[in-house]
């Protein structure tokens, strides 16, 4: 059987009968068994849950159940809470902590028939862009093993990619999906803040963390939208609207479709050879008939700056409840109360995790609130209003995912401001809370190039479409590592 | 502490902001801290240059507001359960070092 198939083939697959749920998971299994260490992608795999899983499915399947999703495999990202099992955030301060509940996101898709692989490695706490924070080591980009996989979903990315599983859930707060979508040659897409509940996803930056997937086409992501998607009563900000049929929206012609072009995303800073993959893809839009519109983001260029206060002030106080007390990591013989925080902190999280909550401390102090965490609110607002005016003009935006390609192990890791740079074109959309998708859009040197889909609040269907029917018409989406020409 | 300081930082504000985040860093992370947060700062402060005085703060991407729901207790009792997850506990209880004398 092909482990190279997303998840719309499989379930295809599955549906005639051509293998069972069991015979493709214990496929997955032996895959991961022969190339998780040189990758690193998974912090955990989890056989017997998964046999077990797909001996249900196959159960299911044997009384006549046709569900799209049954006895397909997954991976969850590590920050993902799943009863039972180990959900760590790829911190020491979890490497103990087994999820005594599941996220609303595993919940829904167990129920979907779904089989889980094992959970994926990731950024510590999602904080980082390269997947070198994390507290189980670095992960490997399947495509050059120098080259990082993107964050902070890293190890969901790279799972994929090296087709150890056909599909990862995974979180974006400031560009955590897209960027390493675009690095390991992926569809990832980012939904609406509020759309997937954020239930028993661990939390970093409760305003703008948001749940998704990568996958290798839109139409995969397009099913398992349709079965994480949707109101959950125990998240507060979970968004109460009904879920259109994403499957059914793919097949729409793009005749009339209406791109806009930030004129600040194709300025100074974008890779020469990247931009020219991006313009090709946009003349592919073009000869589909959409119409290519300039428009402008003026306040871009300051999303990063609020986005390094409002993420490390809400991080900053998010992970205060790892105290040593209740659940996570303890330090050794406390002397006293404020000893064992302080130390349980310190030995627990590691140093990207410790600069934000520092940061984020710093702007919400007396004295630097209004000027630092009032200011960034501000801005925030003036970013969403440079999208507000663009969607009047157009139905979607378009771009590059990164200023480059996937970069060097250990090349930016040591000075945070090059890192937080890496995020450039991603963040103005989690600030504005839009939905944004990255997807294959060619190579340079080898490595993968995305393409970026902005699109208006709740309009996933629209931004499933578009990618959808750029795949139909191209291939970079079937391109796999070692046979990429 | 005012805002006309915004870019400087020094080294005893490192040591009240670690206490503040119940956070222990030895020297050489505080010399790491400062150096790091200051280059953090410099590009934050970017956004000092945009002029927001007739901006409203934005909070929540669409605004909304937090939902209010029927005050009933919806938990399970999984007490055994999450007390299993302590570092240490007892009889119910959370342990902890002796907080009075």
């Amino acid at each position: 059987m092909n482990l190279k198939q997303g998840i719309a083939d499989i379930s295809r697959a599955l549906a005639k009968g051509e293998y069972s749920s069991v015979e493709l998971t214990r496929a997955y299994l032996a895959q991961i068994e022969a190339q998780n260490a040189a990758l690193n992608a998974y912090i955990t795999v989890t056989p017997e849950r998964a046999l077990a899983q797909a001996e249900a499915a196959d159960a299911r399947r044997a009384k006549g159940e046709t569900a799209p999703l049954l006895g397909v495999p997954l991976a969850h990202k590590d920050i993902f809470c799943t009863r039972g099992v180990r959900t760590s955030c790829a911190s020491r301060m979890l490497d103990n902590f087994i999820a005594p509940y599941d996220a609303t996101v595993v919940e829904k898709l167990d129920q979907a028939g779904m089989v889980t692989l094992g959970k994926t490695n990731m950024d510590e706490f999602a904080m980082g862009s390269s997947n070198e924070s994390s507290w189980y080591g670095p992960v490997r980009n399947p495509w050059n093993h120098d080259m990082v996989p993107g964050g902070s979903s890293g190890g969901s990315a790279a799972a994929v990619a090296a087709s150890l599983c056909p599909a990862a859930t995974a979180t974006d707060t400031g560009g955590s999906i897209r960027q390493p979508a675009a690095f390991c040659g992926l569809t990832g897409i980012k939904p609406t803040y509020g759309r997937i509940s954020r239930w028993g996803m661990i939390a970093y930056a409760s305003s703008l963390d948001q749940a998704g997937v990568l996958t290798r086409s839109a139409e995969d992501a397009a099913l398992l939208l349709q079965a994480m998607a949707g109101f959950d009563p125990k998240d507060s900000t979970s968004a109460d609207l009904p879920v259109p049929d994403y499957v059914a929206a793919l097949a729409q012609p793009l005749k009339g479709l209406r791109i806009g072009l930030p004129k600040e995303h194709f300025a100074t800073g974008l890779d020469a050879e990247v931009e020219q993959q991006i313009r090709a893809a946009l003349a592919v839009f073009e000869s589909l008939g959409a119409t290519l519109v300039e428009v402008s983001l003026p306040n871009s260029h300051l999303s990063i700056s609020a986005y390094y206060v409002i993420a490390p002030a809400e991080a900053s106080a998010n992970l205060s409840r790892y105290d040593g007390v209740r659940y996570g990591y303890r330090c050794d013989k406390p002397q006293d109360l404020e000893d064992l925080y302080k130390r349980s902190r310190s030995e627990g999280f590691g140093a990207e995790v410790k600069r934000r909550i520092m940061v984020g401390t710093y702007a919400l102090s007396a004295g630097y609130y209004d000027a630092y965490y009032i200011k960034a609110q501000k801005v925030r607002r003036l970013v969403k209003e440079d999208f507000t005016r663009a969607f009047e003009q157009v139905d979607v935006i378009m771009g590059p995912t990164t200023p480059s390609t996937a970069f060097p192990l250990g090349s930016k890791s040591k000075d945070p401001v090059t890192m937080y740079l890496e995020d450039i074109y991603t963040i103005a959309v989690n600030l504005a809370g839009l939905p944004g998708m990255s997807i294959p859009a060619g190579f340079v040197k080898g490595l993968p190039v995305g393409l970026q889909i902005v699109g208006r609040d709740f309009d996933e269907a629209r931004l499933l479409n578009v990618a959808h029917q750029f795949q139909l018409a191209t291939d970079w989406h079937t391109r796999t590592p070692g046979t990429q020409a | 502490m005012g805002v006309e300081n915004l870019m400087s930082i020094a080294a005893k504000d490192i040591e009240i902001i670690a206490h503040l985040a119940r956070l222990n860093l030895s020297e050489a992370e505080r010399e790491e801290a400062l150096n790091s947060i200051t280059s953090i700062l410099g590009l934050i402060d970017q956004m000092q240059a945009v002029d927001t005085s007739n901006v409203e703060p934005l909070a929540h991407p669409f605004e909304a507001s937090q939902r209010l729901r029927e005050d009933v207790v919806t938990e399970q009792d999984q007490r055994d359960e999450l007390l299993a997850l302590a570092p240490s506990a007892d009889r119910g209880l959370f342990l902890v070092p002796k907080v009075i004398e």
